[in-house]
């Protein structure tokens, strides 16, 4: 059975009458020219013929009402000999008249079935390379396009979370292979107050990526000058509306919020609803409003919410919530809202659905879609926002308390720590590295100890964590130094002591696993720490 | 950190056995501050001074290390006396209370001389 490839859908034909047209090549054998490409629909009668595969084919003798007979006989073709590769036919091998104005021999059509018999394996393989080729290409300029939206979308997402006293910030953007057109913004806005976005523009790809900046460019523009979510959204859409491509459009979710009071006005342009975390309860915020850039004119309700101390607002796009499993089960906002109450804030909020997701999801699970998440802590007024200054961990050597007092200092010399302040963290952080250097990590130099040293609610934090969880620690006790002088105590024991009376407070945590010491100390103490404690 | 080894030359000034102790005081000090106290009472100094002057860290360790000392001496019924501490290891000085149980002087010859204990 032949069947008819892609390639030879259009067939080169010759034109033996052209050669008049270049008389000075009258005399050559290439007097024979090129003519326009000729089409044979797959439909063609004439092709039962070359599948019929008996050899070179007549054109004038042939009776068939057929559009390509007609054109090879208009391009002056006299013989074809079809190209067979494999039970396929590949291409034709197209004659016009003899130069000696005679018909074609037996043996000249034997001839050129042999020639076309022998030539049709290599017609095919160049064929094959070509489409390959073509191929390659087209796969080059797919990755080329995803390599520029991707660079679009990472020019346009925000480098640095804002600092705002009082909250925690995190953010969390992947892109899908076939990029989304995911956005997340903070704006500042006049009187201290803060701009938040998240949005999503339907599509993939370029387009996608070029909307989400125009959408983003033009929030930014509007925001500070409206301030009002509602009017905002509401000016965006029209002005994206005249530009934005034919079923193209993007979903938005826009809160002003006052870092001071919590207050929180928002809007949303058909976008995923947010999350709040009030305690234990997790409620969405609802406000109705079409899309950005589906129709001109829309209004935007604007509603109020207020985050108190403790509380957590959690934006999001779909690709979480809407992701799969292996059995198209999909994840689902019920599954979200509920995670969102058990868990923490900030990184371990964000990094607690994401590996439900994965836990969902398996392990060969291709992300569907772009996924973001932003959360917003407020805090509680206990500390826990945190701005981190410097995270590292050194391994349990004898004398790299040394090293951790010394790193943990230069980390610090911005804050304003008055120099007897520092040398007191010094000897704080020594002897607390010391601890968890001999008794939390036994001097396994295989384990490390974990430091982190940031500032929250005017105070300076230095934690320092062990592998020796599952002990208690004892509990700080002034050393009796006449018992020890009278050699009835042993010499030693001043670490926690010590460490008590240079820091402002020390939290002691134990978990099974680590054990950790936080130092705390007061930035804007005028009184320094360590006094009154004599 | 590389453990330097670690010593606590003695010198003798006016019957005073003078030790000059080492820039790290703690558990790589604890030989080389035996050694210097058993020098100083082979010697029979009955006045040990011990000269924090180029000391840049003392650890806990390093206070358990001093402890040890001063027991030894109220046994051995010598004086010790500090000089060259730091205001920050003074201020650990008075917070350990070590500061009740050794004199403790601006510099080594006011520290010699027995006066002006600060």
């Amino acid at each position: 059975m032949i069947s008819l490839t892609r390639t030879f859908r259009r067939v080169m034909g010759r034109d033996a009458e052209a050669a008049t047209a270049t008389p000075a090549r009258a005399t050559s054998r290439a007097r024979i020219l090129e003519t326009p490409p000729i089409d044979i629909a797959p439909n063609d009668p004439i092709l039962s013929y070359f599948h019929a595969g008996s050899g070179a084919v007549a054109i004038d003798e042939l009776q068939l009402d057929s559009p390509a007979v007609r054109a090879l006989r208009s391009a002056g073709v006299k013989l074809v000999v079809p190209l067979i590769s494999q039970g396929e036919l590949i291409g034709l091998l197209n004659l016009g008249r003899r130069l000696s104005d005679q018909d074609y021999s037996t043996d000249d059509r034997r001839l050129l079935e042999k020639l076309a018999a022998q030539a049709s394996p290599a017609v095919r393989v160049a064929q094959l390379v070509r489409e390959q080729e073509a191929e390659v290409r087209a796969r080059e300029r797919i990755s080329q396009e995803l390599r520029v939206a991707q660079l679009i979308q990472q020019q346009f997402l925000p480098k640095t979370l804002p600092d705002l006293p009082g909250w925690q910030i995190a953010a969390f953007y992947r892109a899908a292979a076939e990029i989304g057109g995911d956005f997340y913004d903070f704006i500042t806005l006049p009187e201290g107050r803060i701009g938040l976005v998240v949005g999503d523009v339907t599509g993939h790809g370029v387009p996608a990526a070029l909307v989400m900046a125009t959408t983003r460019s033009v929030l930014r523009s509007e925001a500070p000058r409206l301030v009002a979510p509602g009017k905002v959204l509401e000016r965006v859409n029209d002005f994206i509306h005249a530009d934005i491509p034919e079923n193209m459009f993007v979903t938005c979710l826009y809160a002003v919020l006052d870092p001071v009071t919590g207050a929180l006005t928002y809007a949303n342009a058909g976008h995923d609803l947010p999350f709040v975390r009030r305690g234990s309860e997790v409620v969405e915020l609802r406000a109705t409003g079409m899309p950005l850039g589906a129709m001109p004119g829309m209004k935007y309700e604007e509603r109020e919410a207020v985050l108190g101390p403790g509380d957590v607002i959690v934006l999001h796009s779909d690709g979480l919530a809407e992701a799969h499993d292996p059995q198209r089960v999909m994840y689902g906002f019920p599954r979200m809202r509920k995670l969102i109450g058990e868990l923490g804030t900030g990184h371990e909020l964000i990094d607690g659905l994401l590996e439900s997701l994965h836990a969902f999801t398996g392990p060969a699970w291709e992300q569907e879609d772009d996924i973001t998440l932003v959360t917003l802590s407020r805090s509680t007024g206990r500390g826990e926002t945190e701005h981190v200054l410097l995270e590292f961990e050194e391994p349990s050597a004898p004398g790299n308390e040394r090293r951790i007092m010394d790193r943990v200092a230069s980390s610090v010399r911005d804050i304003g720590l008055d120099p007897k302040q520092l040398e007191r963290l010094k000897t704080a952080v020594s002897e607390a590295a010391m601890n968890a250097i001999e008794h939390g990590n036994r001097m396994d130099v295989e384990l490390p100890v974990h430091v982190r040293v940031s500032v929250a609610d005017g105070q300076l934090l230095v934690r320092i964590v062990d592998n020796g969880g599952g002990r208690d620690i004892p509990e700080p006790e002034t050393p009796d130094l006449e018992a020890k002088l009278e050699g009835l105590q042993k010499p030693r024991g001043w670490g926690l002591f010590l460490i008590k009376n240079m820091v402002d407070d020390m939290r002691v945590h134990t978990t099974n696993m680590h054990h950790s010491i936080e130092l705390v100390m007061k930035l804007d103490a005028k009184k320094g720490a360590g006094d009154g404690n004599d | 950190m590389a453990m330097t080894k670690s010593t606590a030359p003695v010198r003798y000034r006016d019957g005073t056995a003078v030790v000059d102790l080492p820039a790290q005081i703690d558990a790589t000090a604890e030989r080389a501050l035996n050694e210097a106290y058993a020098t100083a009472a082979g010697h029979g100094s009955k006045t040990m001074l011990l000269n924090f002057g180029g000391v840049e860290f003392l650890s806990s360790t390093g206070i358990a290390l001093i402890v040890g000392i001063l027991a030894r001496a109220r046994k051995d019924g010598r004086a010790i006396r500090a000089s060259g501490l730091s205001d920050h290891y003074r201020e650990i000085f008075e917070i350990t209370r070590l500061a009740d149980f050794m004199k403790i002087y601006a510099d080594e010859s006011a520290a010699l001389k027995g006066e002006g204990t600060k």
